[in-house]
């Protein structure tokens, strides 16, 4: 049976310890037309978003080809916590531009202050509830937006290193993607 | 009909359950996440509580024996199982667990023992009136099946 679809899917990678609220944030991902992913810690985390090498450049690409366009993390974990994940993936040049949203159990402001300085896009209050995943979406365009921009530096890098006119081509080149970019982005804003 | 009667019967357990406190609007969060595509949402997530919790209080039993008790372990339980309870929306047991904490801070040994007494007795009660929930989903999804085929 071909399955036509009609709006992009986009994959989140769950990252929490307790397999309860690991089936929990699974649900409602899925309920609201997620992809998902789940794994019980941040190394595994960091593992499945191919964290190896730093220098490259290339899209947050996983082990079986997935691209992930949010992280959505538990705060309190062994070893790694949330917030060691979050700096790990903003501190990363392949991952950097990749929105993270933190949850927790516990209200503590200092926390939560910590965890948006850091670079989270937001903090979920567990349990988390199916309202809450409606704020994800605006995250992930905004993601996918600053993905795209650092593409388009990229592949303007490549196209002026081999080029006299580089300067006049590059500032062209700019001008014409910014334009087919804009348009884009707000019809994939009206599919909201 | 016999379905619609086990219906009723579910829903003034479950009524009940809210009305006496086991139960908070946790519960109702994951009753919407049930639907067609996914018609045992809730029982696995009850059943994955009860193994979990059974788990953790396993745990806590053997560490509040020893002589000497690792307050920090306690609490890093405690603090699991409070996060699964108000996953599940079982409000009792959460708040059993809010108390636990209080006296593990405290390295209050007797207030601890009481309190795992009470987190026991709240999980226990919890958990024969999810079993029967459980047992009451399943017999009305067989008339549901039954109707289909």
């Amino acid at each position: 049976m071909a399955v036509v679809a009609t709006e992009t899917q986009y994959r989140v990678l769950a990252v929490d310890d307790n397999l309860l609220d690991r089936k929990l944030i699974e649900r409602l991902l899925k309920t609201s037309s997620y992809q998902v992913t789940t794994v019980d810690s941040g190394s595994k985390a960091l593992q499945f978003l191919g964290l190896q090498d730093d220098q490259s450049n290339s899209p947050p690409v996983s082990s079986d080809q997935h691209v992930i366009n949010l992280v959505i993390t538990d705060y309190c974990m062994p070893e790694m916590t949330g917030y060691d994940l979050l700096k790990r993936i903003k501190e990363s040049s392949s991952l950097k531009d990749i929105p993270v949203v933190i949850m927790s159990s516990e209200n503590v402001p200092s926390r939560i202050n910590r965890c948006l300085e850091e670079g989270a896009e937001e903090f979920f209050l567990k349990p988390v509830q199916l309202s809450d995943m409606k704020r994800l979406k605006p995250h992930i365009l905004k993601g996918k937006y600053k993905e795209q921009q650092q593409q388009e530096v990229l592949q303007n890098n490549n196209n002026t290193s081999s080029n006299n006119n580089s300067n006049k081509r590059k500032a062209m080149d700019d001008e014409t993607s910014r334009e087919m970019t804009r348009p884009r982005l707000t019809s994939s804003l009206t599919v909201l | 009909m016999a379905a619609t009667a086990l219906k009723e019967q579910l829903n003034g357990l479950v009524n009940s359950m809210f009305a006496e406190g086991l139960l908070d609007e946790q519960f109702q969060q994951l009753q919407m996440l049930q639907d067609g595509s996914n018609p045992g949402f809730v029982a696995e997530v009850v059943t994955l509580f009860c193994e979990d919790s059974e788990r953790i209080l396993t745990e806590l039993t053997k560490l509040m024996d020893q002589a000497l008790v690792d307050y920090s372990k306690v609490d890093a339980y405690v603090h699991q199982l409070k996060g699964s309870s108000s996953s599940v929306g079982a409000q009792n047991v959460k708040l059993a667990c809010i108390q636990f904490r209080q006296f593990c801070e405290e390295n209050n040994k007797e207030g601890c023992v009481r309190a795992l007494n009470v987190v026991k007795h709240e999980y226990y009660r919890l958990r024969s009136k999810f079993e029967t929930m459980l047992q009451l989903e399943s017999r009305i999804q067989a008339y549901e099946n039954k109707q289909q085929n």
